[in-house]
């Protein structure tokens, strides 16, 4: 892949210096992940309370300098739960979305690689997973499986699963039948070498821009479902569920609303911004 | 394709491509019943218990085997698979479990509150997005960056925080429009915007740089070599190049709308099949589930149809090839 990389970089007009300069989104979004990366990696660093503790005296108290985002109903401080929230809902999100690129790794293999028949059904199959598309086919997963955490997760990755995979056959079939495949065959190398050394290094690059851009839809529709009330419980301190339980409130207590749903808005653009910034490097 | 010339090739061809959606959309349905039915019987659990209100109901053994009886549980698997799939056929979608009434009237009282919610969203959408398009082509910079931001919103702010910032702002705030549905076409509002920002942002990305990419064009160049104004490069030519990748990506959209759906309709207290899968999800009532996959899914094989067609209304690229 290095070789085939510096070899399109020596092309005149393919990649001009203006495709590589970090723009002022992509610093912004930067920020945010390393705000967010420290946020899961040492939250106790970052937030003043304990995301926990109940202090019902202290409930339904606006922003204020001690309590930067509010309180909530039982006196908790919104901002460190905030903070405390975003490794389950970041872990949410990168689990569901390593499931939807595994299922799709797998599918987009077998349609790439498994000959005409293979293909054709695993087409079909996506036919029909993508006739219920966005939050629908999570929701019909958990009709069947049950509310919770780990079904919820499972329901965003399956529904992501079926774009990721289109898009890996897709890769797969273009280098199939790209010069340097070719040129292996034709010295003669096994099937698996091939397959090993030429299609999946290059059909999984693209994987990797999809992943950074995947990862912010697969936060926003986990939070869904838990706001919706079919994932992680109320008391948790994750995005979507702070967000269902402020929903009683919104009336008196905007800033319970307001402040976790922020959080969610900002992943999920710093990883669209991070997202294209990759794709427009790599793609042109 | 054969390139057959004269009405009646053209007909064979229509009839040709109408016969292959027409199958396409049976095995969607099919493979959509069949993935629940034998999904749900992959799960441990008692259907009839499900019925009944969960295991916590403490159902007795007579109502379980009266429950049975009634929706055909006491039968063979393979024989309450193929009732169900000639149950279908005659246009009987079974009944719900939670509300002990046939599915299929039930969606049929939904589907007009989410069909009103989602048409009026898409084409504040289209409006937007077209405007904003418009806009940048012909303002530049300026424009360009209220774009791309409008681009990022409509990609990360999910539906249920912007309704909630909506309703902060215009009902709380303001006071301007009712925070729930009132019946009423200002009740409508609200839960038109939420459904319609998202999309807008990202439709009109992509309509932004196929539009520049039109104005930019030899054809563009050579309407203003026969001394077309910009104003008529715009509307002529331009537009009808921004409306391609929008019509191409209407298969996205609908997934925006209908998930969007059952967010929006939930918050303002809307009726409609969103809110309708929802409750069905929550309370596992698996017929009504079914009831509204299948009516998803046969609308997202009719807005593909009819996208096709329009894409070679608005593209004469695509005829041609």
């Amino acid at each position: 892949m290095s070789m085939m990389s510096k070899v399109r970089r020596r092309i005149p007009g393919r990649t001009s210096q203006a495709h590589r300069k970090v723009t002022v989104p992509e610093m912004l979004a930067g920020a945010v992940v390393l705000f967010l990366v420290a946020a899961v990696a040492f939250p106790a660093a970052l937030a003043p309370f304990d995301p926990l503790a109940i202090n019902p005296a202290d409930g339904f108290q606006g922003p204020s300098l001690e309590h930067w985002f509010g309180t909530d109903e039982s006196g908790r401080d919104i901002y460190s739960r905030v903070i405390f929230g975003a490794r389950p809902s970041l872990l949410i999100g990168a689990v569901a979305t390593a499931i939807g690129i595994g299922l799709a790794l797998v599918l987009g293999s077998l349609a790439g690689l498994g000959g005409k028949a293979l293909d054709f059904g695993v087409g079909r199959l996506l036919e029909v997973l993508f006739a219920l598309p966005g939050l629908l086919l999570a929701l019909v997963f958990i009709a069947i499986a049950g509310p919770g955490v780990v079904t919820s997760t499972v329901a965003v990755g399956l529904s992501t699963a079926p774009g990721y995979a289109r898009i890996i056959r897709g890769q797969i079939i273009q280098v199939r039948g790209s010069g340097m495949v070719e040129a292996a065959v034709v010295l003669g190398r096994t099937r698996w070498q091939i397959v090993r050394r030429h299609l999946l290094p290059n059909a999984l690059s693209p994987v990797f821009v999809i992943a950074t851009l995947g990862l912010g839809q697969a936060v926003v529709w986990a939070s869904s479902l838990s706001f919706l009330g079919l994932g992680e419980p109320p008391p948790a301190a994750e995005w979507g569920a702070m967000l269902a339980a402020g929903r009683t409130y919104l009336t008196t207590a905007w800033w319970m609303t307001f402040f976790p749903g922020l959080f969610i808005v900002f992943t999920a653009a710093a990883s669209t911004v991070l997202g294209r910034g990759l794709q427009r490097r790599m793609v042109r | 394709m054969t390139r057959s010339s004269g009405t009646s090739g053209r007909l064979a061809a229509a009839a040709r491509w109408f016969l292959s959606k027409f199958l396409g959309a049976v095995f969607v349905l099919w493979a959509v019943t069949t993935l629940i039915f034998f999904g749900i019987r992959m799960i441990p659990g008692d259907p009839a218990e499900a019925i009944l209100g969960g295991p916590g109901s403490q159902a007795s053994a007579a109502a379980l085997a009266q429950v049975r009886a009634d929706y055909g549980l006491d039968q063979p698997l393979v024989a309450q698979y193929f009732g169900q799939l000639a149950r279908l056929v005659q246009g009987d979608l079974g009944n719900s479990y939670s509300l002990r009434l046939p599915v299929a009237s039930l969606l049929g009282e939904q589907l007009p509150a989410t069909l009103t919610l989602a048409v009026l969203s898409l084409i504040l959408a289209w409006v937007v997005a077209l405007g904003l398009a418009t806009w940048s082509t012909l303002a530049g910079r300026g424009a360009s960056i209220v774009s791309s931001g409008l681009e990022i919103v409509g990609a990360a702010v999910p539906h249920f925080w912007l309704a909630s910032v909506l309703i902060l702002l215009f009902s709380i705030n303001l006071g301007w429009l009712p925070p729930v549905n009132t019946g009423s076409a200002e009740g409508l509002i609200l839960p038109v915007v939420t459904l319609a920002l998202p999309l807008a942002g990202f439709l009109g990305q992509v309509m932004r740089e196929s539009m520049l990419n039109a104005t930019t064009s030899p054809f563009a160049l050579s309407a203003r070599a026969r001394s077309e104004t910009e104003g008529g490069v715009l509307f002529r030519h331009s537009l009808r190049h921004a409306a391609i990748p929008g019509i191409a990506l209407s298969g996205w959209a609908f997934g925006s709308l209908i998930s969007g759906a059952v967010v929006v309709e939930t918050i303002f207290a809307r009726p409609g099949l969103g809110r309708t899968l929802l409750s069905a999800v929550t309370l596992r009532d698996i017929p009504l589930v079914t009831g509204v996959a299948l009516v998803s899914a046969l609308a997202y094989v009719l807005v593909m149809a009819l996208s096709d067609v329009a894409e070679r209304v608005a593209d004469p690229r695509v005829r041609a090839s």
